[in-house]
């Protein structure tokens, strides 16, 4: 295997969580609502997915116990924002902070267990055809899982009637609501799905990416997921590019700090962020000529008069 | 003898009765036993002032708001409607006020959005073509809204109401945005929806409007009806004293001001605009002298409101001296700096820019008045003056509050409106800027706020009143120009300004030319 083939590899791996929490928080903003807990949602995923996963010996099931985590988390969330149109940047925080302190009480039991990461596809002939077998056939089923995702839901969005009352009710819930749109049930089901997202990109650390879980170990990805939405300004392909520019950026800092380049390797390590700041800052500058691509009305509370 | 004279017309059954219909919000009740029947082939006007419970009624009879007590019959049965799109199968339409469309949507998603998605997308944007073209209501269905100007925007949720080919539309205060052209090519849709047999429900306070239109007027009054009658053999002062309740003073010019030196001086003020949907003001240049009340006309989202930003100092010009205040170049100058020269300035937002909503009376006084009124001692807050300043204001403005000091939230639009231009007035500004003066305000205190700001005209000050509402520019401006994409036409003598001649610059027809280069241009085109 050459080294470019491996690095491609690798930065696959390291985009896809980021890849699979982004498009989630992406349905969820343009539906009106910014979940700032993607950081909470994830690393619950990371927790719950390790330990189901441990107790049934099965990926699939993992999986699916991140999924749930992630969602569960979100519901605490639509419930202070929606329920209670509670200010949504306070609760999205505080659901971070949540998040992070339970996932450690209920992963401290797992620190040191091992599973088996998930398998990677394996088809005769196709898989062994030099340099892009592998990248192309030889994936887990997270990495498909998550391209298809992103496929879906740009054709829901912009195929689908269901998807235009979404991006509608991002846009004006006011006139949604005047137009007899049930903005909070909508909103409800996009926070509820964004979880989802965000627990299974975070079940995909311990259960894909390195097979054991550590406390804190989504390291952030949350918030470059949620700088992700912004960079996309809110459009599924530009997130797919923009998700693994950033798995490259990750990934590549690491081979720079093999090299020896003599850069302090906290400085390297900051790269990814510092990317998440230098993009942030471009898009803000960018936008006084673009015109505005945000859902108007994210993050902003509702209260439907009735 | 108003009370309940009988609908013209021949006996029809009517197509929808709202019977007694109550909506109370806590102990306030926006409609008190409200009865109004609409008959097919009418256009039935809905007269009231704010607050009168107009839109509280019609968003009952859409289903957007659930009625306390009352009901409502559709074609003899009754009905309860649990939301728009109930109200849209039994043949409602609605035609919103503040536009219920979506900015960054295409006009096709937009109009999809208000059907039942039964049809295909295709299907429905074929559908849109033919309804826009038969109506004459072009429409380009692929434009985003957010391109579009307010009249084409209206013309959305008209097409929109049309393709469900509706018995009865609603249209809330359809010309409220529209110049005095678009309103009459609107009239011309209207009287053929009439013609096919459509009922019509319009709501208005603009009364000439209703007496040219409507063939039955019902009038609302504190949330109760006090009138159902034909408007055209009403006049408009017997309309107004039943929407009032009291006649209405008239606002009268002190008599032959002298309009002396310009104390407001704007000389080719260009600007470009700090958000993306905004209007790049394009060389503008005014004068304004003591003494003299300039309107400046237009409709909403032409520049005013960076001219206003330019003019108060919350944005600075480029130069110096596009901003003249009294002599002195101003155009770099921050608000507290131009104050400090005698201007005052009220800006059209009421809550959240003229005043701080969840802040007291005195201390909304202590905001704009600190840098030249008195009422800060040595970087103390000198209350007592404070609540000095509100009581004058109270008492010569005749602000209507539950206590001495409330919170600016709590006041009615009309009390906060006199309130904060009579802050402003009893400074004894040289240059007073206002814009909107009396949007959204009822009668009673638009008359007091107008005359208050003809006394001070009459005192020497040069006032400049931003308004979409040329009834009001008609009434109080010694001059008007009009305001279209930046530009500021000529200003025109208030005599010679008719309604025709604004409502051409008002649609661009000749912005930034003088009437000479327009006739001139015209005979070069014929």
């Amino acid at each position: 295997m050459g080294l470019l083939e491996a690095i491609i590899l690798s930065v696959i791996a390291a985009s896809t969580p980021l890849l699979l929490a982004a498009a989630g928080e992406l349905v969820v903003e343009r539906s009106g609502v910014l979940n700032l807990g993607v950081e909470g949602m994830m690393i619950m995923g990371a927790a719950c997915g390790f330990a189901g996963a441990w107790f049934t010996g099965s990926t699939f099931l993992g999986a699916l116990c991140g999924i749930a985590a992630g969602a569960a988390l979100s519901c605490v969330f639509a419930l202070l924002t929606l329920g209670l149109a509670v200010n949504q940047v306070a609760a999205g925080l505080a659901l971070t902070i949540l998040g992070v302190g339970l996932s450690g009480l209920i992963g401290a039991g797992f620190v040191g267990e091992k599973i088996s990461p998930a398998p990677n596809l394996y088809i005769p002939l196709l898989t062994s055809i030099p340099f892009i077998g592998r990248i192309l056939f030889g994936q887990d089923l997270f990495v498909y899982f998550s391209v298809a995702l992103v496929a879906a839901i740009w054709w829901f969005l912009y195929r689908t009637r269901a998807g235009l009352v979404l991006r509608a009710v991002g846009d004006s819930h006011t006139s949604a609501h005047a137009l007899g749109y049930p903005v909070l049930k909508i909103r409800m089901f996009a926070v509820l799905f964004g979880g989802g997202c965000a627990g299974l990109g975070g079940a995909f650390l311990p259960l894909a990416y390195t097979p054991f879980f550590i406390p804190g170990m989504t390291a952030g990805r949350g918030w470059i997921a949620l700088a992700l939405v912004v960079f996309s300004s809110w459009l599924p392909g530009r997130l797919a590019a923009g998700a693994y520019l950033f798995g490259a950026v990750t990934i590549l800092q690491l081979h720079a700090q093999a090299f020896g380049l003599g850069i302090p390797s906290q400085l390297m390590s900051s790269l990814p962020y510092l990317a998440t700041v230098v993009v942030l800052v471009l898009i803000s500058r960018a936008r006084g000529t673009a015109g505005s691509a945000a859902p108007a009305s994210l993050g902003m509370v509702f209260v439907p008069d009735r | 003898m108003h009370e309940a004279s009988p609908p013209p017309g021949p006996q029809k059954e009517p197509l929808l009765q709202a019977i007694d219909i109550t909506k109370r919000y806590g102990t306030f009740a926006a409609n008190d036993s409200v009865s109004i029947d609409l008959f097919p082939a009418e256009i039935h006007a809905l007269l009231g002032e704010n607050g009168a419970g107009k839109s509280t009624l019609v968003k009952v009879m859409y289903g957007l708001v659930q009625p306390t007590l009352g009901e409502l019959r559709w074609q003899g049965q009754k009905v309860v409607l649990a939301g728009p799109s109930q109200a849209r199968e039994l043949g409602i339409g609605m035609v919103f006020q503040h536009f219920s469309l979506f900015d960054n949507l295409t006009v096709a998603e937009n109009v999809a959005l208000g059907l039942d998605g039964k049809e295909t997308f295709a299907a429905m944007s074929a559908r849109l073509a033919q309804v826009s073209q038969d109506y004459g209501l072009p429409l380009d269905p692929k434009r985003e809204v957010w391109r579009l100007s307010v009249g084409e925007r209206q013309r959305i949720e008209i097409v929109r109401a049309l393709m469900q080919n509706p018995k009865l539309l609603i249209l809330d205060e359809p010309t409220a945005v529209l110049t005095p052209n678009e309103a009459d090519q609107l009239f011309i849709v209207l009287n053929r929806l009439k013609s096919e047999g459509r009922a019509l429900l319009y709501i208005s306070h603009k009364l000439d409007e209703v007496k040219r239109l409507c063939d039955t007027a019902t009038i609302l009054r504190g949330g109760k009806k006090v009138a159902t009658c034909n408007p055209k053999e009403e006049t408009a002062a017997s309309l107004a004293r039943m929407m009032v309740g009291a006649d209405i003073g008239e606002v009268k010019a002190g008599s032959a001001r002298a309009t002396t030196v310009p104390r407001l001086v704007v000389n080719s003020l260009s600007l470009a605009p700090d958000d993306p949907h905004g209007t790049h003001l394009q060389s503008v240049s005014i004068e304004v002298k003591g003494g003299e009340i300039l309107g400046i006309a237009g409709v909403a989202g032409n520049g005013q409101d960076e001219f206003f930003a330019a003019l108060s100092g919350e944005r600075l010009s480029h130069a110096e001296g596009s901003v003249i205040i009294d002599g002195k170049s101003a155009g770099q100058l921050s608000i507290t700096e131009r104050r400090r020269l005698g201007a005052a300035f009220v800006p059209e937002e009421r809550l959240g820019h003229g005043t701080a909503p969840r802040m007291k009376l005195s201390e909304n006084a202590l905001l704009t008045g600190h840098a030249a009124s008195h009422m800060v001692n040595r970087g103390f807050v000198d209350k007592p003056a404070t609540l000095a300043t509100v009581d004058r204001t109270t008492k010569t403005f005749d602000v209507r509050k539950a206590k001495r000091d409330p919170e600016a939230a709590s006041l009615s639009g009309g009390n906060l409106q006199k309130f904060i231009v009579g802050r402003e007035i009893l400074r004894e500004p040289g240059v007073l800027v206002v814009s909107q003066p009396t949007w959204g305000v009822d009668a009673g205190a638009a008359a007091v706020i107008r005359q208050a700001l003809l006394d001070l005209s009459g005192r020497g000050t040069a006032v400049l009143v931003i308004s979409q509402d040329l009834d009001e520019l008609a009434e109080i401006a010694d001059r008007i120009a009009v305001m279209f994409h930046g530009h500021l036409s000529e200003p025109i003598e208030a005599a010679l300004a008719t309604r025709e001649k604004l409502g051409l610059l008002m649609g661009g027809s000749s912005a930034g030319q003088s009437a000479g280069q327009k006739e001139a241009s015209h005979a070069a085109g014929a």
